[in-house]
């Protein structure tokens, strides 16, 4: 799924990379606040969505080749993040809905879901 | 790559908002050198985590990298305080994490099982008191053509 078409449904502000938005595809979307996890379970190409926005979201997402991310519940990060995002090209979003519901609608779209291995 | 490719990292405990420096260099020298996406995927994990430890667990310390065409192996090493109980430690869900780093988002207790995951093989020694030493070893394993 192209980011414009998530920036679409999740009737987004774009802070970084306006001009990648049809360029980045992402395949799965991840959504967390608990890094631990999305370090553990989150699939290449992901889209991660958070309501964190410390600089250290930035670094995890880029450890992980995650291409983008939205911040959820109208938390936007501080300039030390967007600094960092437009150094490394990563598009930022951010929307005022909840995570669950930014979720639904791009599951609902057609955005997959990561597997969760059974441990 | 006739001999192994060796690089040192030193890792400074009150850097909590820049772990991940010594990773995303590694990440780079691993890409620079050509190898498979999917190993620089499981290294980068490897060593954000191992890194994550030794600054949030261990106190600082250091990081150390040696490719070779067959494996990346990655070490942390710290003289912080040490692993009373091994065991316990790699099991997912137990964790020392400060409520600070529960706050970020970090501490939930999987880096030592996701290390685990991540990596072919896998030495953690500790000793209380004198501090920690985690190596990991992932392989590449050579596509072959034809
Ligand atoms: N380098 C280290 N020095 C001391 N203790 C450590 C170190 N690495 C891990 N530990 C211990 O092992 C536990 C589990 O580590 P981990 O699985 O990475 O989870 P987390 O970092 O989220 O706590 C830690 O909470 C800590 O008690
Ligand atoms: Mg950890």
């Amino acid at each position: 799924m192209k980011l414009s078409e998530i920036r679409s449904l999740l009737q987004a502000d774009v802070l970084v990379g306006e001009e990648a938005l049809d360029t980045t595809e992402v395949e799965k979307g991840y959504a967390s606040d608990l890094m631990s996890d999305v370090l553990a379970f989150a699939s290449p190409a992901v889209l991660l969505l958070t309501g964190l926005t410390h600089v250290q979201i930035f670094r995890t997402a880029q450890m992980l080749d995650i291409p983008s991310i939205v911040f959820v519940r109208g938390k936007t990060p501080g300039e030390d993040l967007l600094q960092l995002a437009r150094g490394a090209k990563m598009p930022i979003l951010a929307t005022c809905m909840s995570m669950f519901e930014a979720s639904g609608r791009l599951y609902g779209a057609g955005l997959a879901a990561c597997n969760i291995p059974r441990r | 790559m006739a001999s192994p490719y060796l690089e040192n990292f030193v890792v400074d405990e009150n850097e909590l908002f820049s772990i991940g420096e010594a990773a995303a260099q590694i990440k780079a020298i691993l890409k620079m050198l050509g190898i498979p996406s999917d190993v620089i995927r499981r290294a980068s994990i490897v060593a954000y985590e191992a890194e994550m430890n030794l600054v949030i667990h261990g106190g600082g310390g250091r990081m150390e990298l040696e490719v070779r065409p067959e494996r990346v192996k990655i070490s942390a090493l710290d003289a912080g305080p040490g692993i009373p109980d091994i065991e316990k430690a790699m099991m997912e869900g137990f964790s020392t994490a400060s409520e600070k780093i529960r706050e970020m988002g970090f501490g939930a207790g999987m880096g030592l099982p996701n290390i685990k995951r991540n990596s072919d093989s896998l030495e953690l020694l500790s000793e209380v008191g004198k501090g920690t030493t985690l190596r990991a070893e992932i392989l590449v394993k050579q596509e072959r053509e034809g």
